[in-house]
């Protein structure tokens, strides 16, 4: 009998006919039990899966242009930072003081004054059509009212729509009020009271990232995410998509046991998950020169282990899904609960008791800790130990979870 | 009308017999609200701070007890040594540091002054910011406090409104975004994929063959996802009503108007795509790359739009998310009337009537 293989005749050699049934060699399964041919079969199947994936016109490319887009692109969209609120002011007093303090406010550098109005009713039109974010009323008399050291009132109105906008521009700008009638107090004292109220002074200080750059934040989770697609998504669908054309009838008539079956899905796309990964940390070092406080082989270390364990949730999922649009509704709905709850966007201290408690149940939340402790702190292995415990603890249980419910038979 | 009804019929049995995509259908916009409204919180509650106090009188003491009264801020521990702040960050989960000065009290009356440091951990920007800004003014009116009666009360009084939203919630800012996002996953991507489907699978063929019109048989396919998309509609409402406490302040007609004639952009979208894409699987990459992604991220339902670089602003203009969501948030949120959103209302539908033309004139109805 003769093989051809990719052209080539293959040798006869009585080791290299796995496909002749031989009862010795198979369990009661037909799962092929006799060690001596299993290593050749992974290595025939792994071939075939890499050719396959280099000769899709569309998957190369996007391995490329994922991490590269997600990394250039997506920092400059996922910005929660707040500048740039527009102001419209409202000056009624229309004095040397209210223009001095207009002028603090705008050197400020968080507002942009974008209309000068005669009422509050006219400015807060503005801040209905969106032209403005907040407004602020100087009243009648408030140089004089200052001057005489009575004190005065100013109304400071914001659009809350975005509660964190709202929140934080009104705390800026009450903030600047507070340093405009400190500095006023400030030289109506004679010297003595001025030694007095000299108090003391708060210096804000932000360690690991002392200019509050917002891309530092969210470097790590964009890796994890890009991770996530090709080790937990493209195995998925590429075994649904053998569902939906059929072929993996012809697999499963063949010898070929269900562990190699599933290792020649994964582990190519494991391999491209460090190409991918370091792309991404290339991507981190050059463009953003964001490089790790922390050893880099424990983020290799750390991601492998998620790999392994997202690339089960994948198996998981190409059990259950019959069709590619199933598929993807199921891996959409475990991906948004799954980032949703591994602070991604916001740290996990900030939710509510029952979602924090749900947040452990979410593997991305400890590859994500993992990454930002890494790159930002600087911690080792050591320190992260019960991180990587819960990542084994997600391989085990979403790749027993895909063992079990895989089945040959239809 | 009979076969009409036939049909639509059939594509209700198509839909409803698929459970997963049923149940996941359903259950989306559900999860969507509870994970937006609650996952993605920004409201700083309940941080632990560690202080660093060498000095330990009255007065370091006052500022840490009106720390750890407000809301915001949880005392934990005292620390010894500098050396204790950095573990304070990366081996549990102090959100701030205080540091005081030694002697902190004689100081402060001293020229000069005494010195605060407020060390927060900057890994989170935002929180980090937040943070220390409530800090800081705590700390403030801390100090006016203690100097009431030495020196004048504050000069100027600031009052503040927010407007809308007074308790500041996240949520009154996503839920119209996550309308947005549910229709269009619902209308373009399933009615997409759903029409092609039928090319890839030859059955178009026999559909264009039988006695129903063209247009018909398009109109029948859309129905199903038209009546989900309310359904979906009905529970976001619902439940942004009931749960996250988010009102409707503008005139409900208003709201479901919008809802209507943007329901009627991405149903057209998804025909579109339809007439673009050969197979299912194109048709849902051009779906999720190019209406999802942009929808979720170009819109300004999760990130501030103004924050974006002015390119990506000018792409967001031909979203038409963008445009729903401020219609939406106009109405539903701020309570403006008809007038306020008549612009949003006109691109809309103007995008519609493109989107809806230029597909029916790619729609073949000849066989190949």
């Amino acid at each position: 009998m003769e093989y051809k293989i990719n052209g080539r005749r293959r040798p006869e050699r009585e080791d290299r006919r796995p496909f002749v049934t031989n009862n010795d060699n198979y369990d009661n399964n037909d799962n092929l039990i006799n060690y001596k041919y299993y290593n050749s079969m992974l290595i025939y199947l792994l071939e075939k899966e890499f050719k396959q994936f280099v000769r899709n016109s569309f998957l190369p490319k996007m391995v490329v242009m994922l991490p590269l887009v997600a990394m250039l692109i997506f920092p400059l969209i996922a910005n929660f930072e707040v500048k740039n609120i527009n102001l419209s002011v409202v000056d009624h007093d229309k004095s040397s003081q209210s223009q001095h303090l207009i002028q603090k406010i705008q050197s400020s550098g968080y507002f942009r004054l974008t209309n000068v109005a005669d009422s509050y009713s006219a400015a807060l039109e503005q801040v209905e059509i969106n032209n403005a974010d907040m407004l602020i009323e100087i009243p009648i008399g408030f140089e004089k009212e200052l001057e005489s050291g009575q004190g005065t009132k100013i109304l400071i109105a914001a659009n809350a729509v975005n509660g964190v906008k709202g929140g934080l521009g009104s705390s800026y700008l009450m903030s600047i009020l507070n340093n405009y009638s400190g500095d006023i107090i400030a030289t109506r004292l004679p010297v003595s009271a001025q030694l007095k109220s000299a108090g003391f002074e708060i210096i804000p200080r932000y360690w690991f990232n002392p200019t509050l750059k917002y891309v530092v934040f969210m470097i790590p989770a964009l890796m994890v995410m890009v991770l996530a697609i090709v080790s937990g998504f493209l195995p998925a669908m590429n075994i649904v998509g053998e569902k939906e054309a059929g072929t993996i009838e012809q697999m499963n008539v063949t010898p070929v046991s269900r562990l190699h079956f599933i290792l020649s899905k994964l582990i190519p796309y494991w391999v491209v998950g460090f190409v991918v990964l370091t792309i991404a940390i290339l991507v981190a070092r050059w463009v953003y020169g964001f490089k790790p406080q922390g050893s880099i082989g424990t983020i290799y270390l750390f991601a492998s282990m998620f790999m392994l364990a997202f690339s089960g949730f994948g198996l998981v999922i190409s059990n259950y899904a019959k069709t590619m649009q199933q598929a993807i509704f199921m891996i959409l709905f475990f991906l948004l609960t799954f980032i949703f709850l591994s602070g991604f966007y916001t740290p996990i201290n900030n939710m509510p008791g029952w979602a924090k408690m749900f947040s452990n149940f979410s593997p991305f939340k400890y590859i994500i800790q993992v990454i930002r402790l890494v790159y930002l702190k600087g911690n080792s292995f050591a320190d992260m130990v019960p991180h990587f415990l819960a990542l084994c603890g997600f391989a085990v249980f979403f790749n027993g979870w895909a063992v079990l419910s895989y089945r040959k038979k239809s | 009308m009979k076969q009409f009804a036939a049909f639509v019929q059939k594509e209700f049995y198509h839909i409803l017999r698929d459970h997963w995509t049923m149940i996941i259908l359903l259950v989306l916009p559900i999860l969507m609200v509870i994970l937006f409204g609650y996952g993605i919180s920004t409201e700083v509650k309940n941080t632990r701070f560690a202080v660093l106090d060498p000095s330990r009188d009255v007065l370091t003491q006052g500022i840490v007890n009106k720390l750890a009264n407000s809301e915001y801020f949880i005392l934990g521990d005292y620390l010894t040594s500098n050396d204790e702040v950095e573990t304070c960050f990366t081996h549990s989960d102090y959100g701030l540091v205080l540091v005081f000065g030694s002697r902190f009290a004689e100081q402060a009356m001293e020229p000069g002054g005494a010195q605060i440091q407020l060390i927060a951990d900057g890994s989170d920007p935002n929180t980090a910011s937040i943070l220390t800004t409530y800090a800081s003014s705590l700390i403030t009116s801390y100090q006016q406090e203690m100097m009431k009666g030495e020196t004048p009360k504050m000069m100027i009084a600031p009052e503040v409104k927010l407007l809308y939203n007074p308790s500041m919630k996240n949520s009154f800012n996503t839920v119209p975004g996550i309308m947005g996002v549910i229709i269009i996953l619902i209308c373009a991507l399933m009615t997409s994929v759903s029409l092609t489907r039928e090319k890839e699978h030859g059955t178009m063929e026999v559909l264009l063959v039988s006695p129903m019109r063209p247009m018909l048989i398009i109109f029948s396919k859309v129905i199903p996802y038209f009546c989900i998309s309310l359904v979906n509609l009905a529970t976001i409402l619902l439940l942004a009503h009931f749960m996250l406490g988010v009102p409707i302040v503008g005139s409900f007609g208003l709201v479901v108007l919008i809802s209507l004639i943007y329901i009627f952009v991405s149903l057209a979208l998804g025909l579109f795509i339809s007439t673009v894409a050969e197979k299912q699987i194109v048709a849902l990459l051009i779906s999720g790359a190019g209406l999802m992604l942009p929808v979720v991220y170009l819109s300004g339902m999760m990130f501030p739009l103004e924050s974006m670089p002015v390119a990506l602003q000018w792409v967001a203009n031909i979203i038409p998310a963008k445009w729903f969501i401020i219609a939406m948030r106009n109405v539903m949120i701020k309570g403006l009337g008809f007038m306020s959103v008549i612009k949003e209302i006109a691109i809309l539908t103007l995008m519609g009537t493109i989107i809806i033309i230029a597909s029916l004139k790619r729609f073949k109805i000849r066989l190949e």
